[in-house]
């Protein structure tokens, strides 16, 4: 019988080695997978590269794992935000390396990845600093800038409910990143507030098919 | 004597600029203004980039619901008819042309449309960009509504951004405290005016040649 519900939180990100790229899902605190988080600082995975649209805020979550020094590298939209302190010291202190990326070109390199795309050209960015170094092309009269795909070993998300195939349906605009980085990683391991049993999820609505979903873990016991 | 228009009142004229049924996008800070001059009647379709369209206003005190924000992480509400989707359709409505409108508020503009708003340049700044740049060239029309001047009476309107571009010739309309102003392909045109104020005096206030309507 498949069964993607793992036991326990720590049972979930047991195998996350030093030096994974992992993505986190969320924009800001909604849709942030706090419980695998705090899971992943529990086990103790460092130097690793962390995908999400921010670098934290306040104190927990993603800035948790930040101020716990487990992040040698970060790869997001939007960093500077008035509550994240924890970011903005280890950059200053020349911690934490930082590639930033303007969003939409975020979401897509990950969607790429997810879909077996090796590059696409973007009109984002043309003609600013965050193109710079990079290859354009004039399609049509208009310029774009060749971006690239983001891989990731782990994919952390949050979603609603899940069941034992993967089948994953989220709340709100908690879904922002999920569905994409569900298909970009290798390993992608859901949070979810109720497992349910399969057939209940009603297939005209699931949003991420159970293909894209390695691992599912119900948040709290 | 010149009455500059007050930011509310510039939210109010970049309101009567969009339509009954126009895909919109306001971005952070004082372009959220212009949702409180969009008449009840009129139906628009508020579009946010973390994967919200038919965003209403903020919620009573105490409904507030920490999955439903704004890009600007406040909360928010859906209307009736509203939708979710993921971060990769978000952008794909602003990026592929879906958008009727986007408003932005801006450090510098240019002549040609440059638009300078995510990044002051300073080298002790940590840079964060999020969707400005996905907006700036993915909206139909890019609407800027910002003072004319800075507080120290420079110029924002000028010949060449000195500021890091957000986007290149991507702006169409400027909304300022002194004037509204289009970007056309033979210079920035001077729709109007405020009150009091001679195109000569807006010409002296701003770093860019203007053409008068």
């Amino acid at each position: 019988m498949i069964d993607k519900i793992s036991p326990s939180l720590q049972h979930a990100v047991a195998d996350i080695r030093d030096g994974a790229t992992v993505m986190i899902g969320g924009f800001g605190n909604a849709g942030m997978p706090s419980a695998l988080i705090d899971a992943l600082i529990g086990q103790g995975a460092r130097e690793l590269t962390i995908v999400n649209n921010n670098a934290g805020n306040g104190d927990t979550g993603l800035a948790a794992l930040l101020a716990a020094g487990r992040v040698r590298k970060i790869i997001c939209s939007f960093p500077r935000q008035a509550d994240s302190h924890h970011f903005d010291a280890l950059y200053r202190a020349g911690k934490i390396e930082l590639e930033l990326t303007p969003q939409g070109n975020l979401a897509e390199r990950i969607r790429a990845a997810g879909a077996g795309i090796g590059g696409f050209f973007t009109p984002t960015g043309y003609g600013t600093q965050l193109a710079e170094g990079k290859e354009t092309r004039l399609i049509d009269g208009r310029h774009y800038v060749l971006e690239s795909p983001i891989h990731a070993d782990f994919a952390l998300i949050k979603a609603l409910r899940g069941d034992r195939w993967g089948n994953l349906v989220y709340r709100k605009a908690a879904r922002n990143f999920g569905p994409i980085m569900a298909m970009a990683a290798r390993t992608t391991i859901a949070q979810v507030r109720d497992v349910v049993a399969l057939g209940e999820l009603d297939p005209e609505v699931i949003i991420t098919p159970g293909i894209f979903v390695q691992r599912v873990v119900k948040e709290a016991a | 004597m010149i009455t500059r228009y007050t930011r509310d009142q510039i939210a109010a004229r970049v309101a009567r600029d969009i339509p009954e049924g126009a895909y919109v996008n306001l971005g952070i800070g004082l372009p959220t203004k212009v949702a409180n001059y969009l008449p009840a009647e009129r139906e628009v379709f508020l579009h946010s980039e973390n994967g919200l369209l038919g965003m209403g206003p903020a919620p009573a005190p105490g409904d507030e619901d920490e999955d439903l924000i704004n890009a600007g992480k406040q909360p928010v509400t859906l209307l009736a008819g509203g939708a979710y989707f993921h971060h990769g359709d978000s952008f794909a409505m602003m990026r592929g042309g879906h958008l009727d409108i986007c408003v932005l508020g801006a450090f510098q503009v240019a002549a040609n449309g440059d638009l300078a708003n995510w990044h002051t340049g300073a080298p002790d700044a940590i840079p964060a960009v999020g969707g400005a740049m996905d907006l700036a060239i993915g909206a139909r029309q890019v609407f800027v509504m910002m003072d004319h001047q800075t507080k120290s009476g420079e110029s924002k309107i000028v010949a060449a951004c000195s500021y890091p571009l957000t986007g290149v010739a991507c702006v169409n309309r400027i909304y300022t405290d002194l004037a509204v102003l289009e970007v056309t392909p033979d210079g920035l045109r001077v729709l109007e005016m405020a009150d009091g104020l001679s195109f000569d005096a807006l010409q002296a206030a701003t770093a860019a040649p203007l053409l008068p309507n």
